[in-house]
């Protein structure tokens, strides 16, 4: 066999709160596929900002054909011959195809300029070399998501990289760019490329590569030739760690149903979308990155408009226009991102706390503060916020804290019903711990919750009962009791769907 | 519509072209060679300045301190002329390069190094600017008798009816043109602007870029700056007083994105020329001054919503029949 044209050594990387890896060693050899598996949060994506040079990483060794290596820039890695292929493609969209392909290298001519005839011919020769459909002036922005992807590949051939990340290329694609794509696959292999790829799918897993590499909680728990290991056994070792004991949960008698959705549909992110919800129930959404729950909720919370279908909260349908109308319903929704939609960060505790449910806190003519004051303190005191004082602004505080007071904001409106997305995303493991006590907290108290969450043992660990969805529709729904890791992830990737097929 | 915001340059040239027509239907006179030649005179630092304003917006920046820089750099070249010996005017030209790209420099080592937000340095540094002149200039301001003879003389050099300035407008848009189109680090500020995150996996660098196109700015400015003392015989320190306001609004009209990596050279002039016309047409019509910046406000406020159109933000492709029909529409 020959030797790895890139190895990874005891690879280290520590995020404050988070050991994103410990650990962990890697070969990447020529003319053979290496796919990386594990969990959303598993530290796949690390690896691949560690390879291309974004992140350098704290313990451990990177070698290229055999010298010592260290990226301490992008172009550093680039120019080791390492290209990849991003998730969310990372391009521009104002330029051509053929600028995308150079930029960041363009040949020049004797005297300087750049050698635009150069350009179009060889991004030329690089489109007939993958069989891409479109020309080299084409706009970026005019091409699909899957052509974009076949230009990203163009990039990484124009600098004759020796090794491809491809990391979830096919997420966007269907199955006919999909096969395209795998022909593509096949012949970088054949001209002695290494490539890794990272998917959750895995009859593409299976069809592809030649190696397998799992990771779970930042550390490698295994390793092998595809050829001698099957999808249950990959499985196991993705979900790994006994799920039951973390998260004790309540028994609540639930109540009667307060929210039901059928048949929510919009063009181009979910369909079909019908459940019901009961007092005092935790129901979770479970399924991969990308699989159209948090377009869902924003759905129901009235911050898109959905083609068909029909809410009903407690009885009553209801048309939401905006989301003061869903919160005039007794609906709060917690976003993912916390940063971007959660918290307006230079403001006070105080003044997160109460923003949306400031009618509540006006006086005769103005807003008391004494009232504003009261509230905050008796929800963050219930939900254990740590601050130096509550004037202190949400951008000094943890990751964990900030989540926290995103959630004192929609409970300060008194919600029947409560949509939390990623709750525990990001956030340290303390912190982790009280917001799952807290859910357990608030169904007992009779409110409705809706989990959104990638973590699968969370998702098990909380919910009465866990939907599935995966490419914009619910393909499962499992009952407590009723249901396995293995079943879940299968559902959540397809694979129970290829099983069936088969 | 589509069409429209493709070759915005196209429509812009052909709103131009009727305006000019319009507007001679009018008034024959403003037609007349002599007084067209007069529109592209008085514009020429419009053209000039958009220009290195086009390459900051570019790069998602701003540059409010163009002005400020254009009168200091103009006081600190008259004040040369005034004291030491009359020099030739391009060594004049080239002072006031080099002053203008200084101050510009300082911008761009506080945008690039330290990160600061460039509408705060650039705000910060147009006052400082500002109150220099007065500092320098102990106050007074330099008139036509105190300057020298080609210092004076130099910006109304004229060859087929058009000025020195003119004339240098379209050498440096010529340049900014092959460096916008031509250079690996022009085309490095559309990746910039387009999307910083992938042009840094690319390998290029944010703050370098910064500091480049401050610095270009600048030295634009400054350039402006001695021409225009020189042109109209005094410096003080109210030169082109809120000036770069209109730099800005003839980008925004001339298709330059506010948000970044989108623009060229041609729409900018485009856009400058826009606002000379109009400027210079408005009188002729006997439509008073004031209702001209009502004009050039509703044309920016028009350009931007094209902008917005354009670039409105479509839903996500999750269900797998949407992507199949998204690739079809797009091969």
């Amino acid at each position: 066999m020959s030797p790895p044209v890139l190895s990874l050594r005891g690879i280290g990387k520590q995020f404050p709160g988070v050991r994103a890896l410990v650990d962990v060693s890697l070969d990447l050899k020529p003319g053979s596929v290496t796919a990386l598996i594990g969990e959303n949060g598993a530290g796949k994506s690390t690896i691949v900002k560690i390879l291309t040079g974004i992140y350098s990483p704290d313990a451990g060794a990177i070698t290229v054909d055999g010298a010592r290596q260290r990226f301490a820039s992008p172009k550093d890695a680039w120019n080791a011959g390492i290209a990849a292929i991003h998730q969310e493609t990372v391009m521009f969209d104002a330029l051509s195809v053929a600028e995308n392909v150079f930029m960041g290298h363009m040949p020049r001519r004797r005297d300087g300029l750049v050698d635009w005839v150069a350009i179009r011919a060889r991004t030329t020769a690089l489109l007939e070399r993958i069989e891409a459909d479109f020309s080299a002036d084409m706009p970026l922005k005019r091409l699909s998501v899957a052509q974009k992807h076949m230009v990203e590949v163009a990039r990484a051939l124009s600098h004759e990289a020796r090794v491809v990340i491809m990391d979830e290329p096919t997420a966007a694609l269907s199955r006919h760019e999909i096969d395209e794509l795998f022909s593509l696959v096949q012949s970088l292999k054949a001209e002695g490329r290494a490539i890794l790829f990272i998917s959750h799918k895995f009859d593409e897993i299976f069809r592809l590569s030649d190696r397998w590499v799992c990771l779970r909680d930042g550390r490698k728990v295994g390793e092998g030739a595809t050829a001698d290991v099957d999808e249950p056994a990959l499985v196991r070792l993705m979900v790994g760690r006994p799920i039951d004991q973390v998260f004790p949960k309540r028994a609540i008698a639930l109540g009667e149903t307060v929210l039901s959705v059928e048949g929510l549909s919009n063009a181009t992110e979910f369909a079909d979308i019908s459940f019901s919800l009961r007092q005092g129930e935790i129901l979770g959404f479970y399924g991969l990155v990308g699989a159209g729950r948090s377009e869902t909720m924003q759905c129901i919370f009235g911050l898109s408009r959905a083609q068909t279908g029909r809410i009903t909260v407690a009885g009553r349908t209801l048309r939401l226009r905006t989301p003061s109308d869903a919160i005039a319903a007794g609906l709060a929704y917690v976003p993912e991102d916390r940063q971007q939609q959660g918290a307006a960060l230079p403001l006070s505790i105080r003044e997160n706390t109460t923003l949306v449910a400031l009618a509540a806190h006006v006086g005769r003519l103005f807003l008391s503060r004494a009232s504003e004051r009261r509230a905050t303190r008796s929800l963050g005191r219930r939900l254990d916020i740590r601050a130096a004082s509550w004037e202190t602004a949400v951008e000094d505080l943890s990751g964990g804290n900030q989540q926290k007071v995103v959630i004192a904001k929609w409970l300060a409106t008194n919600p029947r019903i409560v949509i939390l997305d990623e709750p525990t995303k990001g956030i340290d493991v303390g912190s982790k711990a009280a917001v799952h006590d807290f859910i357990g907290e608030l169904a007992e108290e009779g409110l409705a919750v809706i989990l959104v969450t990638s973590e699968l043992p969370e998702a098990m660990g909380l919910s009465d009962r866990l939907i599935v969805m995966r490419e914009g529709r619910i393909v499962d729904e499992f009952s407590r009791g009723g249901w396995s890791p293995e079943a879940i992830v299968a559902a959540a990737t397809g694979a129970a769907a290829a099983a069936r097929a088969q | 519509m589509s069409w429209l915001l493709r070759k915005r340059e196209a429509a812009l040239a052909i709103v131009i072209t009727i305006m000019v027509l319009g507007v001679a239907a009018y008034a024959p006179a403003f037609a007349a060679p002599a007084s067209l030649l007069g529109v592209l005179n008085d514009t020429a630092f419009l053209f000039m300045l958009v220009l290195g304003q086009t390459m900051v917006i570019l790069t998602r920046g701003i540059d409010l301190s163009v002005a400020a820089n254009l009168a200091l750099t103009g006081m600190l070249v008259a004040l040369i002329g005034q004291y030491g010996p009359d020099l030739p005017g391009l060594l004049y030209v080239a002072l006031g390069l080099a002053i203008g790209a200084a101050l510009g420099m300082v911008i761009g080592l506080l945008v690039g190094g330290l990160g600061i937000p460039p509408i705060v340095v650039t705000l910060g540094a147009l006052a400082i600017y500002r109150g220099l002149i007065v500092v320098i200039g102990g106050g007074d301001q330099v008139n036509a008798s105190e300057m020298g003879q080609s210092f004076q003389a130099f910006p109304k050099l004229s060859l087929m009816g058009l000025t020195a300035p003119v004339w240098i407008a379209a050498a440096v848009s010529l340049a900014a043109w092959i460096f916008l189109t031509r250079s690996r680090t022009g085309r490095g500020l559309y990746a910039v602007g387009g999307n910083p995150v992938a042009a840094r996996y690319c390998g290029i660098s944010l703050e370098r870029t910064q500091l480049l196109v401050y610095t270009l700015s600048g030295a634009i400015a400054g350039l402006c700056g001695y021409l225009w003392v020189a042109r109209f015989g005094v410096a003080y320190s109210e030169i082109a007083l809120g000036y770069e306001l209109t730099v800005i609004a003839a980008c925004v009209i001339g298709g330059v994105s506010i948000g970044g990596g989108v623009g060229t050279v041609a729409g900018s002039l485009l856009g400058a020329l826009f606002l000379g016309v109009v400027v210079n047409a408005l009188p002729t019509m006997q439509v008073s001054p004031f209702w001209q910046m009502a004009i050039a406000g509703t044309v920016i406020l028009g350009a931007v919503i094209l902008n917005a159109r354009a670039d409105a933000r479509p839903e996500k492709l999750i269900l797998p029949e949407a992507r199949r029909a998204a690739a079809k529409g797009a091969s």
